[in-house]
């Protein structure tokens, strides 16, 4: 493992930022801390940069222990949340200071820059100033400024949280392009589960300042690890007593469940289906067009699921009465474990089906 | 508000006496300001030219206006010059760390505004003077410090102590430490950081609490009375050598004299004003391109 | 662990060199200000402060920079206000000279001042006719004090009224309220924190004023004495002890002074962010 962070704590005051924090990092991976704010994510990113010193706790690079090392030496490229350019500095100023504080020779230095403006596709700006520039071109800016120096690791902070929503978009999968084709050993921050999922390879999960889960965007989709996760990727609907659901008689009594928007699917009264004994029956509340699918909330007994519908299947509208077929749900157990369940129906029948994403 | 008298015109706000109510709100400011702040200016000047031009002259470039001028320059350089290094020490220890004890550090520098310029004299005295405590270490090093020109510029420095660092301290601490880290974070030292990061942020602050310190410098009176011993052509500043004159009934003299200090508190006032109107236009442009 | 370690460099050296000046010019000569308290002892300390001079100028010092603060805080208030909302000719000029009595030395705004009043002056003239003596008598006192610390009220005054939203007033205009209830109910309200502020630091600093003062107040013991004279006279007689209990008495009165002021703006502060 190339990082490695290892029994993390840190503590403003009473407040734990960080509460046994561990994770390690293959080089060259790309990885998201990924949390709602205030969960300790920026902290843990700081402390990697020793921007930040640590309570106790090891952080270590390429097999050697850093937390003594000053920030300047650990060989850290850092991208701020709001870019902390030099204002009173241009573009070309901003990118170089890094190699002139490492007193690189002249013309190492412009080819370095000019290098970079390449790569950020920001050349013929080296004479502005960061104040005459774009949210997004500010951010190749700090992007380029962070790894001129040849970083070993580089840290981004909420990269895409100041810019718009479009120009998110294309910087999100621009991001992604640039460091899998620099190969450079990469974590950034985000509060956003979607922007994680999208340019992630492995995403660190934190909440109240500990790791509930670290593992690949699909192995947190499949089998969260905790509640909290199974909440927080993808958009669940919690249900307290689910044991009323057909189909999941079997489960304790006051026993709490996530149900998927996918893991839910909608019959009109007239189909027929095959798994007639596992369906139950459903009230639609509310449709919602979402430009490609319609979003529908159905009601179920004391229960309100939200799920998606295909705009090709039999029209559906408020007030109609519907068949609710649930395939799986994630079970928790107490608040710190969670397991997919599926619904007891479909494994009597045996149908073969598989769940695939 | 239908009124566009020019005299009396209101801002759009809704709430405004009315015109008469204006006009008169207006002539007590004017006749307040023409008393208390044109007045005076205008006494100096006229009473300086009383007996016309070759009087005035003679009394600006006596030999003892000359050495006071060229003390007052000495003690306001060199009181400006050390609380500008003591003021962007303190500013950068103060907002850049956290650590017990900042509130009374920024009490301690505060303290010289609260104190009496008098008393402000008369610790220098308790202190160095020939019943000092520390006098027989001065005696010993053959310094004299009290009814001499370091007990001037030592009160002077006291006085003005707290304007530089009063003014960049609240500029620093509004600004994050960002752009600090992410030089540090690159190897910048110290003096990089400090010189090419954070000083563009502070000039126009740091120039304008030049100004202020040395308008008080240069016009400091009572401490510097307390601790000079007026001693005529070695301790006497521009201000005492004024008190003096005055006191020997010489007026148009000490009005003359005077002249030289109105000349230069109105330069720095208007520095000052125009100061203030660059770094709001700064301000503003960048507000605006950002 | 490396529990102090800080981020930014510079610590030692910012923080060494602010210290020993801190010291050096501000805490090494107060020191002093307690070692000869000390010496002088209680019996010594209470006969020099109430002294019937000393007591007197106490007197003349507190009561006269308390009218000259008070003067400061109604036309101070009043300045603020037209220079704001009005736009007339002078203006810009009256607002460039507002710091005026901070930037001229105070000893040539004494002897300005002195000209002004004096019973030929050309303000003391008319007035002498009245048979109002301003020169060398208490109203002398209070015309220097109230010059001296003419800008503390304007220019605490001035930001928080270029602030004030018209929409208060605007509503209260909608709402059927009159012109000067608008005034007492809507705008004194958020301009009286910044008013007292301005009120407390021109008093303080008319306490310790001197160089303005001893020009136009005649000095007359019993009379026309400021307490910083006092300090002074006792000095020149070299009376050490009994110049620094009157300079701590005065001191005393600086700091509550002080104290009140930060209390005001941490109460304005909060009332600002609530």
């Amino acid at each position: 493992m190339y990082l490695e962070v290892k029994g993390l704590e840190k503590k403003f005051g009473n407040f734990k930022a960080c509460d046994q924090v561990d994770f390690a990092l293959e080089k060259g991976a790309l990885a998201a801390l990924l949390g709602p704010s205030g969960s300790g994510k920026t902290t843990i990113l700081r402390t990697i940069a020793g921007l930040e010193n640590v309570d106790s706790g090891e952080i270590v690079i390429d097999d050697k222990r850093v937390n003594e090392l000053p920030a300047s030496q650990r060989g850290i490229g850092f991208v701020f949340q709001n870019y902390a350019l030099f204002r009173y500095m241009n573009v070309f100023d901003n990118i170089a200071f890094g190699l002139k504080t490492q007193k690189q020779p002249k013309n190492i230095i412009q080819e370095r820059v000019e290098e970079l403006l390449n790569l950020v596709g920001l050349t013929g700006l080296e004479k502005r100033y960061p104040s005459q520039l774009s949210g997004g071109q500010k951010q190749r800016v700090a992007f380029a400024r962070a790894l001129a120096p040849w970083p070993r690791i580089l840290l981004l902070d909420e990269p895409f949280a100041a810019i718009d929503a479009k120009v998110r978009r294309e910087l999100r999968s621009w991001l992604r392009e640039t460091i899998s084709k620099l190969k450079i050993t990469s974590i950034f921050v985000t509060h956003d589960q979607s922007e994680a999922i999208e340019v992630a390879d492995l995403i660190v999960v934190t909440n109240h300042g500990r790791v509930e889960q670290t593992g690949s965007p699909l192995e947190l989709y499949r089998s969260p690890a905790t509640p909290f996760v199974a909440s927080f990727i993808g958009e669940s609907t919690i249900l307290s007593d689910y044991g009323c659901l057909k189909g999941f008689n079997k489960a304790p009594k006051g026993a709490v469940c996530a149900v998927r928007p996918e893991f839910i699917r909608l019959f009109s009264p007239n189909e027929a289906i095959q798994y007639e004994n596992c369906v139950q029956d459903g009230l639609v509340e509310r449709v919602s067009f979402r430009g490609n699918v319609l979003e529908v909330k159905v009601r179920v007994g004391d229960f309100s699921l939200v799920t998606d519908y295909s705009l090709e299947r039999p029209p559906i509208s408020l007030g109609d009465k519907v068949k609710v077929l649930i395939y799986r749900l994630y079970a928790f157990e107490g608040v710190t474990q969670a397991r997919l369940v599926s619904n007891d129906g479909l494994k009597s029948q045996n149908n073969g089906y598989n769940f695939e994403i | 508000m239908k009124n566009t008298n020019s005299i009396g015109q209101a801002l759009p706000n809704a709430f405004q006496p009315n015109l008469w109510g204006r006009r008169f709100l207006i002539v007590i400011t004017t006749l307040f300001a023409l008393t208390f702040l044109v007045a005076p200016l205008v006494v100096v000047l006229t009473r300086a030219f009383e007996y016309g031009w070759s009087p005035f002259w003679k009394a600006v470039t006596e030999i003892y206006t000359v050495k006071a001028l060229r003390l007052t320059a000495l003690t306001t350089v060199l009181a400006v010059t050390c609380n500008t290094l003591f003021g962007l020490c303190a500013a950068w220890a103060l907002t850049r760390f956290q650590y017990k004890g900042r509130g009374f550090l920024i009490t301690l520098i505060d303290l010289p505004f609260a104190i009496s310029p008098i008393i402000a004299g008369l610790i220098f005295i308790l202190t160095y003077g020939r019943l000092g405590w520390l006098h027989p270490y001065l005696v010993d090093w053959q310094l004299r410090i009290v009814f001499n020109v370091p007990g001037v510029v030592l009160a002077t420095i006291f006085v003005t102590l707290p304007f530089v660092a009063r003014e960049i301290v609240p500029v620093l601490a509004a600004r994050g430490t960002d752009e600090e880290q992410a030089a540090v974070l690159m190897g910048a030292g110290f003096f990089t950081v400090f010189f090419k990061v954070t000083f563009p942020h502070i000039r126009w602050a740091l120039v304008y609490s030049l100004i202020l310190c040395a308008a008080r410098a240069m016009g400091e009176f009572g401490a510097v009375s307390v601790v000079s011993g007026h001693l005529r052509g070695k301790t006497n500043t521009l201000p005492l050598h004024i008190e003096i004159l005055y006191n020997e009934h010489k007026f148009s003299e000490s009005f003359a004299v005077s002249t030289i200090l109105v000349a230069t508190s109105v330069i720095i006032l208007t520095a000052r004003n125009v100061i203030e109107q660059l770094a709001k236009k700064e301000d503003e442009s960048n507000v605006f391109r950002s | 662990m490396s529990v102090s370690k800080k981020v930014l460099p510079g610590f030692g050296l910012t923080m060494g060199l602010t210290m020993s000046y801190l010291s050096f010019i501000v805490l090494i000569p107060m020191f002093s200000l307690a070692l000869e308290a000390a010496e002088v002892g209680w019996a010594g300390f209470w006969k020099a402060i109430t002294d019937p001079r000393i007591i007197a100028s106490y007197k003349v010092s507190f009561g006269c920079s308390f009218i000259a603060a008070l003067i400061n805080a109604i036309f101070g208030t009043i300045m603020a206000w037209v220079l704001t909302r009005y736009r007339f000719l002078g203006r810009r000029i009256i607002d460039g000279l507002i710091e005026l009595p901070f930037a001229l030395p105070t000893a040539v705004a004494g002897i300005a001042l002195t000209a002004l009043t004096v019973d030929k002056g050309w303000i003391g003239k008319p007035l002498a006719e009245l048979g109002i003596a301003v020169a060398y008598t208490r109203v002398g006192i209070v015309v220097a004090l109230t010059f001296i610390t003419l800008p503390f009220v304007v220019r605490s005054v001035q930001p928080v009224l270029e602030r004030l939203s018209p929409d208060y007033e605007e509503a209260g205009l909608v709402l059927g309220a009159s012109k000067l209830k608008i005034f007492f109910k809507i705008v004194f309200p958020e301009i009286k924190p910044a008013v007292l502020t301005g009120f407390s630091l021109a008093f303080a600093r008319g306490l310790g004023e001197y160089g303005s003062v001893i020009f136009i107040a005649g000095n007359k013991p019993l009379k026309t004495e400021i307490a910083p004279l006092m300090i002074v006279t006792r000095l020149e007689e070299f009376l050490y002890g009994q110049a620094t209990a009157v300079a701590l008495v005065m001191l005393t009165a600086s700091f509550i002074i002080m104290f009140l002021i930060n209390r005001l703006q941490i109460r304005s502060a909060t009332f600002c962010e609530g």
